[in-house]
């Protein structure tokens, strides 16, 4: 890296995209001698594809994409390198008013495994009375939102592939969609289930953190050849976004922080939902909070460290619901695309990753796919 | 490639600009493909193609629906799978060319990759077509807006001066040559001073 490098970085208008965007916004990019233009997009779709053909430097980027990118699933294969993580959870999972009535009829609805048992009941109950199944929506199927929904879902009983319908929508369709009633449910980013929820017809269930701990949601995603030319851009890259990081999980700049997202050119939405997504106290339904200090991770307890273990559970969700096929280099391929080698050169002093945990089933063991697989009664196993 | 091949190939246009995509499906007809849908309505996306059952899919980079698209990939029930256009790299530049026009499309697997390139290469000029019309609309509408403020500067000083209209054009004429403006901005500032003289 010579003079004042030019970087173009791709992203998806959402609060996890926080570091990404404070970072060029208060300068600590511009002190790192990069000049980051920001280019928002509509679609992961167009995300990927404009990062492989070169048209993006770097992106923001759901964590699974870039390992189906490096494992060419779904799409021509394109390996991606992540050297940080953006955000960790962030999401949640919110029904219709009718559904969430239905499943409050069988019994408590607190934890996530109370509502998977009762969701089971009622899509028995549907199949039996010949109705049309429910249908779920998420945002991609490389994504942390659709293993979410599966994982809650299959700890009831339900097998996501043929008792109910899972769909694809972009998140701004989704509110109306279930207002439509073509939806019963989703498990989508901020701000959009608040949305739901606001508009009295959606009730949040569950946040993700209350399905996985620390679930890896979004990353910084490169080609690895850009990372291989320019490591000195890579870790002045890494540096800026980590002092991003910072400034948003300082408390006492919380009110600049969800200014500045709200703007129309960053996230576009109304600050004081930004404000309760990055605090984690949202309504859930009316005169109803929940508040969870964890519902969305950003930079604190050493959470933008990229850990291997993360890309192998990810490949362990793919298998699970037949995305692919196990082969021990396809494992090693997906675990190499998070490289705390990179971050470790860039920033000094990170904690070690927590493990990811989830509300039921077993701890994961990388070095062992087949025992975590057939612990689970429905799903693929290896 | 004979004549039969482009007919039976049935082409959709996923796109919510009804003159962009009706642009697109005129091209594709001159080029001999007979068989193009149009579909503008987002909702139920997925059920409207597995009716229509398409060989090529084309959709515009601004839509949302895309990744609603990408879902297909995952189908292990449908019929037949699609595959994205960019599978076969091997024509790199029309990959590159159709993502910079605003266009991508998905493709059913064991498509000739010169047809393949034939769609792409009309999509890209279509495309291109669509924004140099919007570009010279939006030329135009500012092209009004501008002689419009000349106007509305120019009676401004042929009351307030008592001048006859090429006089009050020529005061503002000389203004922008001797302060190396545009005579829109002489007349922007020939308004804004009279507002505040209000």
């Amino acid at each position: 890296m010579t003079g004042e490098a030019h970087v173009k970085i791709g992203f998806i208008p959402l609060v996890d995209a926080a570091a990404l965007l404070i970072a060029t916004h208060k300068g600590f990019a511009k002190a790192e001698g990069l000049d980051v233009e920001l280019i928002r997009e509509v679609s992961w779709a167009n995300v990927r594809d404009k990062l492989a053909i070169g048209r993006f430097d770097a992106a923001h980027l759901l964590a699974p994409m870039a390992v189906a990118s490096t494992l060419g699933l779904g799409h021509v294969r394109v390996p991606l390198i992540a050297p940080i993580n953006l955000a960790m959870n962030g999401n949640a999972i919110a029904v219709s008013t009718a559904l969430y009535a239905e499943l409050a009829a069988e019994g408590e609805v607190a934890h996530p495994a109370q509502t998977a048992r009762a969701l089971a009941k009622l899509v028995a109950r549907r199949r039996v009375e010949g109705r049309d199944p429910l249908t779920f929506g998420m945002t991609f199927p490389f994504s942390m939102h659709n293993y979410q929904l599966r994982f809650w879902m299959a700890e009831g009983g339900i097998d996501p592939d043929d008792d109910l319908r899972l769909i694809v929508l972009p998140p701004p369709y989704m509110v109306e969609n279930l207002a439509r009633g073509q939806l019963d449910g989703f498990c989508v980013g901020a701000p959009w289930s608040s949305v739901a929820v606001d508009a009295g017809i959606g009730v949040i269930l569950h946040f993700g953190c209350e399905i996985f701990a620390r679930a890896p949601e979004k990353v910084l995603a490169l080609r690895e050849s850009v990372a291989d030319d320019d490591p000195s851009l890579v870790a002045a890259l890494l540096r800026a976004l980590h002092k991003g990081a910072a400034f948003v999980d300082d408390p006492k700049n919380l009110d600049e922080v969800s200014q500045i997202l709200s703007r129309p050119e960053y996230v576009g939405v109304d600050a004081e939902i930004i404000r309760r997504v990055l605090t984690g106290h949202l309504r859930i339904k009316a005169r109803d909070e929940r508040a969870d200090a964890d519902y969305l991770i950003i930079g604190k307890d050493g959470a933008m460290r990229p850990d291997p273990r993360q890309a192998e559970w990810i490949y362990a969700q793919m298998l699970r619901w037949g995305q692919t096929r196990y082969s021990s280099e396809m494992a090693d391929r997906a675990k190499g695309v998070l490289r705390p080698d990179l971050f470790d050169a860039a920033i000094d002093g990170a904690h070690s990753q927590r493990e990811i945990g989830a509300f039921a089933g077993p701890s994961f063991d990388g070095r062992n796919y087949a025992d975590y697989l057939a612990s689970f009664a429905i799903g693929q196993r290896v | 490639m004979r004549a039969s091949d482009i007919r039976e190939l049935k082409i959709v246009i996923v796109d919510e600009s009804p003159i962009r995509s009706l642009i697109l499906e005129e091209g594709l007809r001159e080029a001999g493909f007979t068989e193009v849908e149009r579909i503008g309505e987002m909702h139920n996306l997925l059920k409207h193609i597995y009716a229509i059952d398409p060989d090529v899919i084309l959709i515009d980079l601004e839509n949302p629906s895309r990744d609603t698209l990408e879902q297909m990939f995952q189908v292990s029930r449908a019929v037949r799978r699609p595959i994205a256009m960019f599978v076969d790299q091997s024509d790199a530049a029309s990959i590159q060319a159709s993502v910079d026009a605003g266009v991508s499309a998905y493709i059913v697997d064991g498509l000739k990759k010169e047809r393949i390139k034939s769609i792409l290469d009309l999509c890209v000029s279509r495309f291109k077509a669509f924004s140099k019309l919007q570009d010279d609309l939006e030329q135009a509408k500012s092209d009004l807006e501008e002689r419009k403020t000349i106007e509305r500067a120019k009676g401004i000083l042929m009351k307030a001066k008592k001048l006859s209209e090429e006089d009050a054009y020529k005061l503002m004429r000389g203004a922008a040559m001797r302060e190396n403006k545009k005579i829109i901005e002489i007349a922007r500032s020939v308004i804004t001073a009279a507002e505040m003289f209000k």
